[in-house]
C-alpha cells in the first residue's frame, strides 16, 4: 500500500501505516485521514499533534488507556475520556489517530 | 463490534504483585525491549510491579544513550513511561496500584555508576532487601 501525494509515493505498510516516519508531514496526514473517512478539526490535530509529540518524548506510541490518561492530564477530564476520543476517531483512537500521525502501530489492539 | 468498543477492562479482584527483573544489556538482544512491553501491558491491567535491574540490565537506564553505531533504535526514552506510570500511580487516587522502579546497589557499584547517571528516579537496594521484595511477589519474571 502507499499514499499519493503532489506526484510522491509514501509507502505503506498493509493497515495503512506509513513506513517512513520522517517524511510525514500534514498534507499526508490530511490524505490518510481522508482514507479513515476522517474529516480533520482543530479537535482532531489536538490529539494528533499530541501523539506526535508524545512519540518524540517517549519513542512509542501509547496505548489507549495511556493516551486517554495523558489527554486528561493535559487538556481535561471532558477531553480526557475514551468517549470524546472515540467521537474523534471511531474506528479506535489510538490505531486511526496514531496512523494520521504517521506513527507505527501502537501495540494494545486500539 | 462490542470488543472494540470496550475499553475500559474490569480487573477488579485480580490485582497481582509482580516483579520484572531485567538482567540483560539493553541492545544486542531482544529481551530488555520485549520486557519493557511486559511492563507496560501491566500497566494497562493495573497491576502492582516492582521494575528491578540488576545486572547489565543496569546499563538499560544509563542517561545519554546512543545507538547511532550500531544501527538500532535507542528505545530508552520508553523508560520515561514507566517513570510516569509509577508518579500516577503514586499520585492519582483513582489508579489503584503500586509501582516500585529499584536498582541493585552492587550491580550498580561495580559498574562504576551512580544514581545519577539514570535517565529515571530509582530506588537502590542491597541485595538482601531486594531478596526480600522478590520474596513478597506473587510473579516474577526474569528477562
Amino acid at each position: 500500500m502507499s499514499y499519493q501525494l503532489h506526484g510522491s509515493t509514501f509507502e505503506s505498510d498493509e493497515e495503512g501505516y506509513i513506513t517512513d516516519i520522517s517524511l510525514w508531514n500534514e498534507e499526508l496526514a490530511d490524505l490518510i485521514a481522508q482514507d479513515e473517512d476522517i474529516e480533520m478539526t482543530d479537535d482532531h490535530w489536538e490529539v494528533v499533534n499530541f501523539l506526535r509529540e508524545y512519540y518524540e518524548e517517549y519513542q512509542i506510541a501509547p496505548a489507549i488507556r495511556v493516551l486517554t490518561k495523558a489527554i486528561k492530564k493535559k487538556l481535561g477530564p471532558e477531553k480526557g475520556n475514551s468517549g470524546y476520543l472515540y467521537e474523534l476517531f471511531p474506528y479506535g483512537p489510538a490505531k486511526q489517530a496514531c496512523k494520521i500521525a504517521g506513527l507505527p502501530k501502537p501495540t494494545g489492539c486500539i | 463490534m462490542n470488543a472494540e468498543i470496550a475499553t475500559e477492562f474490569d480487573t477488579e479482584g485480580v490485582q497481582k504483585n509482580f516483579m520484572f527483573v531485567n538482567r540483560k544489556a539493553p541492545y544486542g538482544s531482544i529481551y530488555a525491549l520485549e520486557a519493557l512491553e511486559m511492563v507496560l501491558i501491566s500497566a494497562a491491567f493495573e497491576q502492582n510491579a516492582v521494575i528491578a535491574f540488576i545486572d547489565d540490565g543496569v546499563y538499560q537506564i544509563v542517561k545519554g544513550q546512543d545507538t547511532k553505531a550500531a544501527g538500532m533504535k535507542n528505545f530508552s526514552p520508553t523508560f520515561g513511561v514507566i517513570e510516569m506510570e509509577k508518579e500516577d500511580a503514586d499520585e492519582d487516587p483513582d489508579i489503584d496500584m503500586v509501582w516500585r522502579i529499584v536498582v541493585e546497589r552492587d550491580s550498580m557499584e561495580q559498574r562504576g555508576l551512580t544514581a545519577e547517571d539514570f535517565s529515571i528516579a530509582v530506588e537502590v537496594l542491597d541485595s538482601a532487601e531486594l531478596a526480600d521484595l522478590m520474596n513478597a511477589q506473587d510473579v516474577v519474571l526474569s528477562a
